[in-house]
């Protein structure tokens, strides 16, 4: 019987990657020194699963790793082995190898073994050095006679036949010395019409149990020494595991050595050799495409689906029944039953979209360690909030501006350890993340206290990239927000971390399109935050229908600020057309959404419509409109799928009667109107100042 | 009855053979147009519409099917052809377009749904070219079917707006 363990994959994917995001945490946590055998058998069981999955997989490459560093781990826990920050660092590169490793494995392609090999001789080194001390002290004389595995990569150049050798008189040899077991790897061997008969494709990994010396098997391999690379290396228990674990070799190939060694050849599943070049990478996006979701979550809509039913069950009874004041009262009151479930479902159902923000957050402690390292600085890093909750395709979507934003407050905000002392601050750098709800969105914060952001330099800078003339009188508010356009970079030095101009107006653009905003406030010598604020979720929106001419558009609710009626003495003129609404201290502009969206038959008398005031960056502005009709709840269809971007339109939804409407995208009419000059947060301000003067 | 079914089987893989393909044409301005019939995926009756601001004349706006926004095109004005008030013949084409990277779903207002034809592909023409003729971009090629001529749509070009 054979089962298709492909259907898997997935799952060991997921699992292993989240096993290797707790060993990362884990390892952050560990003090050199200190025992927390809590913290080691944590990282223990990760690896030991991650071994464990990927030998049943046939992913030997991450097996074989995977042992290695289980081998010191286990050496860890069991206290034969202090720790050390060398452990820590070494470990934490070989969660980033295995992530590599994986993630290439996952889009079927192949992995680059390079680093693997590389770190795994690190390991070996570590552990050597520790068991050869321990032989001189204990037992004395490690008996030669031991039985040992080895594991020999042999991979001749093309041009080893033409030097005259034959790598099955090799096999035969190391057959000699003991139990061969020989995997050959033939994803070299190019297309029929390509391939050059004297040229050599193959290559061999051998595992070897024998007890010989590793220089006895030097001396087999001693003719090709310089036509060929290769390792030889000591491993303990693999051969067991490989048996156990090659049991899929399909891919075996009757080739020289697998006829002649005494087991026959056993390929690796790991390595398709059909696939293995040709697949260019199958769309690896690194959206995960499943989610995880509490028991809990799953009862509780089970509940509420069973509410549902019977609330459909009592309904359509009374769809049966003959139509009496007391049935007409039942079905009223069934109804708002319904609407009640389904607004209590709608709520569960998007609970489980919801995650904790530390699957974002959780990942800074690794990114602040290793950028802190190389720039030299000392920073501690401050998480708070890390139960808000958000949508996970918002926070997928979120974490790369945050990256950005981290590596700058890293990078640019906080100075070097003599610069903080001279400035009298603490030596250690404070970078805080912060993430908390405010009405219907939530707030990320990224703060440092650094020396806050050069508005004379950012000036300069503008100036001389264009961005601004000489004669423009900016506040420092308005300065920061220079940071956000294109092409702007004020790092002395790019350095491979930040500065080379293309991130702030990225960041911007990103979390715009996510329906977001980006803020910064700073003050010199005190440190700068970056404040980001997101809609809790993409799908659905509390909306207000209102009427222009005939048709129904919807402004998001959370952009309302207030709806009123115009009272006309209090509207100035400024300029050609712009009508200005002076409302308690406020001057809001006041916007004809009929003259934007070109309809014609709308109200166009001020004081028998409404204005509709909506804020959106900070700035407020009035929407003119027929009419105010219903609130409710919309889903947001993309208008994109089958069409394209419409300006001033951030989607469609249907309504309850099957008809499609619009929704405004407040930003976007800002934008169009040309209320806002480029570059600029602030609104008409010349206008402003005009009337007041006036 | 299994000696019908072969010879139905065999008449079947001669007509693919020869690339034969299914066409559903419709009427504008009394000419017949044809489009590939597996490209189609419904037919439908001129219904109310929601209207996109600041589109191009030629497309009306965006309707609902069955959850989806999909816009609504007015083959007339994209082919430069005169507006005339929709009836009760008026139908929407709703059309699976492969625009390259992606594709759409999209619906095109014509006078009349005609007929289907089966036609060969290697017969079709291509369309001559005349300068003054700015539609013959959205044509792939004609074909004489009897007396009458179709012009097969290129439907990429018809619906990239």
């Amino acid at each position: 019987m054979s089962i298709d363990l492909s259907q898997f994959f997935e799952v060991f994917f997921e699992e292993s990657f989240e096993g290797l995001d707790a060993m990362e945490a884990e390892l952050l946590n560990l003090v050199p020194g200190e025992e927390d055998s809590e913290a080691i058998n944590t990282i223990f069981r990760a690896a030991h699963s991650i071994k464990g999955g990927s030998g049943t997989f046939g992913f030997n490459s991450v097996a074989d790793f995977t042992h290695v560093l289980e081998t010191l781990l286990d050496q860890i826990r069991d206290g034969s082995r202090p720790l050390t920050a060398e452990h820590v660092n070494l470990l934490l590169k070989s969660i980033d190898c295995l992530r590599a490793l994986l993630s290439a494995l996952q889009a079927e392609q192949e992995p680059d073994l390079s680093e693997s090999i590389e770190l795994r001789k690190k390991f070996e080194h570590i552990l050597e050095l520790d068991e050869s001390s321990n032989d001189e002290s204990t037992n004395s004389s490690e008996p030669l006679a031991e039985l040992n595995t080895f594991q020999i990569d042999f991979k001749p150049h093309h041009h080893l036949f033409k030097t005259g050798n034959e790598p099955l008189y090799m096999v035969s040899e190391l057959a000699e010395l003991g139990d061969l077991d020989v995997v050959v790897f033939h994803n070299e061997v190019p297309d029929i019409k390509e391939l050059a008969p004297d040229d050599c494709y193959l290559s061999w990994r051998f595992f070897l149990n024998t007890e010989k010396p590793e220089t006895a098997i030097k001396e087999v391999f001693e003719w090709v020494e310089d036509d060929a690379d290769i390792t030889i290396s000591l491993c303990g228990g693999l051969f067991e595991d490989l048996d156990e674990n090659s049991v899929e070799s399909e891919d075996k190939k009757e080739s020289q050595p697998a006829d002649t060694s005494p087991k026959a050849a056993t390929a690796v599943k790991a390595k398709p050799s059909t696939s293995a070049k040709v697949q260019s990478s199958g769309a690896s996006s690194s959206e995960s495409t499943s989610i995880r979701v509490g028991i809990d979550k799953v009862d509780s809509l089970i509940n509420m689906v069973g509410e549902l039913v019977i609330t459909q069950a009592m309904l359509s009874q009374l769809g049966e029944q003959e139509v009496t004041e007391a049935t007409f009262a039942s079905l009223q009151e069934g109804l708002a039953q319904l609407a009640h479930n389904t607004r209590d479902l709608q709520e569960s159902v998007m609970g489980i979209r919801m995650l904790p923000i530390s699957f974002v957050f959780s990942r800074f402690p690794r990114l602040v360690r290793d950028i802190s390292q190389k720039l030299n600085k000392q920073v501690e890093l401050k998480l708070l909030g890390e139960q808000t909750e958000l949508d996970k395709t918002v926070m997928e979507k979120i974490s790369d501006p945050m990256v950005h934003l981290v590596r700058n407050s890293l990078d640019h905000g906080l100075e070097t350890v003599d610069q903080r002392i001279a400035a009298g601050k603490d030596p250690v750098g404070v970078v805080t993340l912060n993430a908390f709800h405010q009405g219907g969105n939530i707030v990320i914060e990224i703060m440092d206290d650094g020396q806050g952001l050069n508005t004379q330099k950012i000036k300069e800078k503008a100036i001389a990239n264009g961005v601004i003339s000489e004669t423009d009188e900016l506040s420092d508010k308005e300065i920061n927000e220079l940071i956000f356009v294109a092409g702007f970079s004020t790092a002395d030095a790019v350095s491979d971390l930040s500065g080379r101009g293309v991130g702030m107006d990225v960041v911007r653009r990103n979390i715009e399109s996510l329906n977001g905003s980006v803020e910064v406030a700073s003050a010199p010598g005190v440190g700068s935050t970056f404040t980001i604020r997101l809609p809790l979720t993409l799908a659905i929106l509390d909306g207000q229908l209102v009427k222009v001419a005939k048709h129904t558009y919807i402004i998001p609710l959370i952009s309302i600020v207030e709806s009123l009626q115009i009272d006309v003495t209090k509207v100035s003129r400024v300029g050609k057309d712009l009508d200005v609404l002076r409302l308690r201290d406020e001057y809001i502009p006041i916007l004809r959404l009929y003259n934007i969206f070109k309809h014609q038959g709308a109200i166009e008398t001020l004081d028998k419509t409404l204005l509709v005031v909506v804020e959106s960056d900070n700035q407020k502005i009035g929407l003119l409109v027929d009419d105010l009709l219903s609130q409710q709840q919309v889903v947001i269809k993309s208008l994109e799928a089958n069409y394209q971007k419409v300006d001033g339109v951030s989607g469609a939804t249907i309504l309850g009667d099957g008809r499609v409407s619009l929704i405004v995208d407040i930003s976007g009419l800002i934008k169009m109107s040309g209320l806002r000059k480029p570059g600029s947060q602030e609104l008409i301000i010349e206008s402003q100042a005009n009337l007041e003067a006036s | 009855m299994s000696a019908l079914l072969n010879e139905l089987n065999s008449n079947l893989t001669l007509e693919e053979e020869q690339g034969v393909r299914q066409f559903l044409t419709f009427i504008m301005a009394e000419e017949e147009y044809g489009v590939d019939i597996l490209t189609v995926k419904e037919i439908r009756s001129w219904e109310e519409i929601t209207v996109i601001p600041n589109a191009p004349d030629y497309v009306q706006g965006v309707i609902n099917i069955r959850g989806t926004i999909v816009p609504i095109l007015d083959l007339r004005l994209r082919f430069g052809l005169p507006r005339i008030e929709y009836g009760a013949l008026t139908v929407v084409i709703v059309i699976k377009v492969d625009l390259g990277q992606k594709t759409k779903i999209m619906g095109m207002v014509v006078d009349a749904v005609s007929d289907v034809y089966s036609i060969i592909e290697k017969n079709a023409k291509m369309v001559p070219t005349f300068t003054d003729s700015d539609n013959s971009e959205f044509v792939a090629g004609l074909v004489n079917v009897g007396e009458k001529m179709v012009a097969l749509l290129d439907l990429k070009k018809t619906m990239d707006i």
